[in-house]
């Protein structure tokens, strides 16, 4: 992922130079300056070995290092990432369990349809009606995510709710849903009809047959959600006004930023690259059949 | 011998008697889910096709003098910050998402499936290296690549509807080649390879008629995915250009004065977006239920 972020952007460096209508001479000298007209492997090279550096450039706008810009806003979209996650992740699962084990009956409908209905809509659609209803009629929520400088933890929670609630209703129909036909599959399966038919109580089933092999699949989805959150964090911190590194691409990429923009997308592919990587690892330790790197 | 020449009568003739596309069109008619989105997405193909002619005012005329008017019985939607009848912008802004969404999602199909067919048939080295790069595609957002594209492009429809029917090209690409996977298998491919036809006559010819029920699933459910995309991507800014009264548009031109309580100017235009994209969905869920029973 990272490879192919390092491969999709130098490309941009070239045409963001060859963009506005400037005289060619002037385009020139810029190109060399910012050194883009060397070779595109030699800048793709030397822009790699800075970054693993620490180096990520020189915003173009700012006319400062982009670093501090991208830390700052990847903390800040972690939190909002963070609580959308620790919501969502319990309370799906819980929903599609909860509607697996009420099969074809009204919770089950509600949970399915509800979760479906709302997975496909855009985050900014909720995020609006959901501005409304608690920000502007009940005025229970701040509708902007921008608390008072030096404000504690609750009060930042406090201001994250609305902005991580489209996530979370998203996330919910994804995950609901995977943990809905992973459990009907376990609960349809021979284990589970043995460990009934020994006599275990139903609970001890669930819990220690049903539950290990159906949530296994549901873990791969939320971690190739984390691509997806990616992209609704731009929305979402569009629409929230919040300094996440979503708001902070889009800005970049209005305002033309390349080096912004760049190391901006190189640091959604690193933590995307990560986040497989942790699913992938729990995955293994979570299914027994597969360990990796085990001796035959 | 004789007991199987005696004409077996089925216990359900009429159906034995429809082709597997009557089948299909059977079941879909009977669907409430299909036939519930089918009602929405007609609503409001018909509202883009003729809703200029029964709206009540022009929805890009302006009138500064009532603008912001909450919702009341001359301006039932109430009016935008210039003055612009709501209920009529709400009507006709489906014009330009439905055709921007189809277009991009044709595109995808076309694109898709023919490298769907290529990969999926030739399999090997082709089919290892396009399966990679295609996984790599899929693997960034959709939002991201528009972006970058569209400032690499400039905003038009015709950079949103490229870019977004080929980041979903790979998506269907990939459900084309499992269902030629399986296909390629099968007798009459190896008789049209021994009657020494082309490739390409083997894979346009002979498999694509029989991989089209999975293409046309993936493409409702496509369908739902580019609404999805081109709103936001109107809303961002990235989409559908001012003065369209598109829905997406006005609630970003909009939305910054809700805190003022202006409610109206954008709750319309989201529950319209929520409508459509849930009508379509409703279709591709229908239309996938009718080819997997």
């Amino acid at each position: 992922m990272v490879f192919l972020g390092g491969q999709v952007l130098p490309g941009n460096v070239g045409r963001a130079i060859l963009g506005p209508f400037a005289d060619q001479r002037a385009v020139d000298a810029l190109n060399h300056s910012l050194g883009v007209d060397r070779p595109l492997l030699v800048q793709y090279g030397s822009w790699i070995w800075n970054f693993l550096h620490g180096d990520m450039g020189t915003s173009y706008v700012f006319r400062a290092p982009v670093a501090p810009f991208v830390i700052d806003a990847l903390g800040n979209s972690m939190k909002l990432a963070l609580v959308a996650f620790v919501l969502v992740v319990p309370i799906g699962i819980v929903g599609g369990v909860m509607a697996a084990l009420n099969f074809n009956r009204p919770l089950d409908r509600i949970i399915s349809l509800g979760g479906l209905s709302v997975t496909v809509l855009p985050e900014f659609v909720t995020g609006i009606i959901l501005i409304l209803i608690f920000g502007v009629w009940l005025r229970w929520l701040p509708i902007a995510a921008a608390w008072p400088k030096g404000a504690g933890v609750f009060t930042q929670l406090y201001y994250l709710i609305l902005p991580s609630l489209p996530l979370f209703l998203v996330l919910f129909g994804y995950i609901a849903r995977m943990a809905r036909s992973g459990m009907i599959e376990a609960l349809d399966s021979d284990y589970t009809r043995t460990a009934v038919l020994k006599g275990l109580p139903w609970r001890t089933v669930i819990w220690r047959h049903v539950l290990r092999n159906a949530l296994l699949p549901t873990i791969t989805v939320i971690a190739t959600q984390t691509g997806y959150l990616i992209g609704g964090l731009v929305v979402i911190e569009t629409l929230f006004r919040y300094q996440g590194i979503g708001s902070l691409i889009f800005t970049a990429a209005r305002g033309k930023d390349f080096p912004m923009l760049e190391a901006g997308i190189l640091t959604i592919g690193i933590v995307y690259a990560v986040a497989t990587l942790i699913a992938d690892f729990l995955y293994s330790v979570l299914n027994p059949r597969i360990r990796l790197g085990a001796e035959q | 011998m004789s007991a199987t020449d005696a004409p077996v009568r089925l216990p359900t003739p009429d159906t034995a008697q429809r082709s597997p596309w009557g089948e299909v069109l059977h079941s879909l008619s009977r669907s409430g889910t299909f036939l519930t989105g089918l009602a929405i997405v007609v609503f409001w193909i018909v509202c883009a096709l003729f809703g200029q002619h029964f709206v009540p005012y022009d929805p890009l005329a302006s009138d500064i003098i009532n603008a912001l008017t909450p919702p009341a019985a001359d301006h039932w939607f109430g009016t935008d910050q210039l003055g612009r009848d709501v209920f009529s912008r709400v009507i006709v802004g489906s014009r330009d998402i439905l055709t921007v969404a189809p277009l991009a999602t044709i595109l995808a199909t076309i694109a898709g499936t023919a490298l769907g067919l290529v990969i999926g048939y030739f399999r090997g080295i082709v089919d290892d290296i396009i399966s990679r790069v295609l996984e790599a595609f899929m693997a960034i957002p959709v939002v991201i690549i528009a972006l970058l594209a569209i400032v690499a492009l400039g905003t038009s429809k015709i950079t949103v509807i490229v870019v977004i029917g080929l980041s979903f090209a790979p998506i269907i690409a990939r459900t084309v080649r499992s269902a030629v996977l399986a296909e390629r298998e099968l007798d009459y491919v190896s008789a049209a390879k021994l009657r020494h036809e082309g490739a390409l006559h083997t894979m346009f010819v002979e498999i694509l008629p029989n991989v089209i029920p999975p293409i046309l699933v993936e493409t409702t459910v496509r369908l739902g995915y580019a609404i999805f995309a081109v709103a936001t991507l109107s809303f961002m800014g990235f989409g559908i250009q001012p003065p369209s009264p598109d829905w997406g548009l006005s609630i970003s031109s909009n939305y910054g004065m809700i805190g003022g309580g202006f409610w109206w100017t954008v709750l319309f235009d989201a529950l319209a977006i929520a409508s459509l994209v849930i009508g379509v969905n409703l279709v591709a869920d229908g239309v996938h239920g009718a080819f997997n029973d």
